[in-house]
């Protein structure tokens, strides 16, 4: 349910239509969007979780999935 | 074709604009001809604690059926004006972007308030929400000078890249600008005009803390009647007005349609008072003596004034028109098209910009709408109320900032 969640975000925040496939293993670098969206995501991602994401984690995120699972390890600590 | 003087003449090719009558050039000058108000009660923010209710609003402005979400989110409404103006204007020119040259292709644009929208949004995230929550784009889009960096990166125009902001006669000033870059060969097609969006809750109390504006709420469509003797201040307007100007050999050599010439520039400053007109009209006197004088033109068949319907502003501005064309003045007729679509500030000129262009091409003078009483001291022919069939060959558009800062243009005809 994170990783759902956390896609519906980003597909909202992209504008992307149903077509684009967002996995897991999809990471934000990838998807070739520039460094002020992927701030702008974050900060929705926190949102939408009632969340703060230290800045250091962000360099530890490898795609959306990694992120889900440091929502998933917050939310349920 | 280049003059004696070695200067290079300035002609408009396309014009294009978003009004409060919607987007384009055609819908702009069918609605002035046809004598209609865009002002009515304001729909975008709760007005009841304000003394005027009233604007000029731009009204289901769809930008994302011109320009993909992706990008429009990333800009304020001012830059999302100029981009489907200047696509209009793009349009209209027929100039193929892939044959230009772009590093003489540029962009000069003007406005008073820049991106105030996301100023004031972000403000209140600040506010509310704290610092972490405002947003990465906040910069990006309140900065005035980003309606054209984006028009350089949505059409490719790597040449000059200039803002200029003198509030009401920003975009007066950067037509004069762009004109000067061409005739002095730094540049061969310029994008230029201006854009503003400035109906907000902070725009609307400032400006009526300083009584500049109408609170005829109860008549909306009556309330913006520029040297009416019943004038009670402007209304509030926003849009865009863009021109597409080049030098006269660009523009033949790619077999262009020639709209109209830029034939003369005007400039100068009250140095009188923060937002007070000079009674004397020394000021605005000179921006168009400067204009007509550069343009070597014996006679004007119509002049677009500044006509914002303050008390102010129109005692002056006739007065400065009396001295100019002395007996002569009241032979020409002047229009202030804000009677219809309210003052968009530093988008106000180029708006009036191109509709000097559609009078040329029409011979259609649009009327000044809600002039009903006469002013004693207003009593040059402000074409009341009804448009006029006539032979427009050279038209002369003022234009007056706070600081006391005009600017005067003189577009003619080219056979």
């Amino acid at each position: 349910m994170y990783f759902e969640k956390i896609a519906d975000v980003v597909r909202s925040h992209l504008a992307l239509d149903e077509s684009v496939q967002i996995t897991p293993e999809t990471s934000l670098k990838g998807m070739k969007i520039d460094s002020l969206d992927v701030v702008e995501i974050i900060m929705k991602i926190e949102d939408a979780f009632e969340i703060e994401i230290p800045d250091e984690k962000l360099h530890e995120f490898q795609n959306l999935g990694d992120i889900a699972e440091y929502v998933k390890s917050v939310k349920e600590s | 074709m280049q003059e004696l003087s070695g200067k290079r003449r300035v002609v408009v090719t396309g014009t294009g604009c978003v009004t409060p009558f919607g987007a384009g050039r055609r819908t702009l000058f069918d609605s002035l001809v046809a004598g209609k108000s865009a002002v009515s009660l304001i729909s975008s923010f709760d007005t009841s604690d304000f003394k005027t209710k009233i604007a000029a609003e731009i009204k289901n402005f769809d930008v994302n059926s011109y320009f993909p979400k992706s990008e429009t989110r990333k800009m304020d409404r001012f830059t999302q004006l100029a981009a489907v103006a200047a696509k209009d204007a793009l349009e209209d020119s027929k100039i193929n972007l892939e044959k230009l040259d772009r590093s003489r292709f540029g962009v000069v644009l003007g406005t008073g308030f820049g991106g105030i929208s996301t100023t004031l949004e972000q403000h209140e995230v600040l506010l509310e929400r704290g610092s972490r929550r405002v947003s990465p784009f906040c910069v990006p889009m309140m900065i005035p000078n980003m309606a054209a960096g984006t028009l350089s990166i949505l059409f490719g125009a790597k040449g000059v890249n200039e803002t200029v902001s003198t509030a009401c006669a920003s975009s007066s000033h950067a037509i004069a600008a762009a004109a000067l870059l061409i005739q002095s060969g730094k540049a061969d097609v310029i994008i230029c005009g201006g854009s503003e969006a400035p109906v907000n809750p902070l725009i609307l109390a400032a400006f009526s803390s300083m009584n500049a504006l109408s609170r005829r709420n109860d008549e909306p469509e009556k309330a913006s009647r520029p040297f009416d003797r019943n004038r009670d201040g402007f209304v509030l307007g926003e849009g865009s007005g863009i021109l597409i100007l080049e030098s006269f050999e660009h523009a033949v050599h790619r077999n262009a349609d020639i709209y109209a010439e830029i034939a003369g520039t005007g400039s100068s400053a009250d140095a009188y008072h923060i937002t007070s007109p000079d009674p004397d009209a020394k000021g605005a006197e000179s921006a168009m003596r400067a204009a007509l004088c550069e343009a070597e033109v014996s006679e004007i068949d119509l002049i677009l004034a500044h006509g914002t319907g303050t008390l102010a502003n129109d005692v002056t501005e006739t007065r400065a028109i009396k001295a100019v064309f002395g007996g002569n003045a009241c032979e020409i007729p002047v229009v202030s098209i804000k009677s219809m679509i309210g003052h968009a500030l530093g988008a106000a000129a180029a708006i009036s910009a191109v509709a000097a262009v559609s009078a040329i091409n029409s011979g259609l003078v649009p009327p000044t709408i809600n002039l009903e009483t006469p002013d004693p001291e207003c009593d040059l022919d402000y074409v009341p109320n009804f448009t006029r069939k006539a032979e427009i060959k050279c038209v002369l558009t003022n234009s007056f900032g706070f600081g006391g800062q005009n600017s005067s243009l003189v577009f003619k005809a080219v056979n």
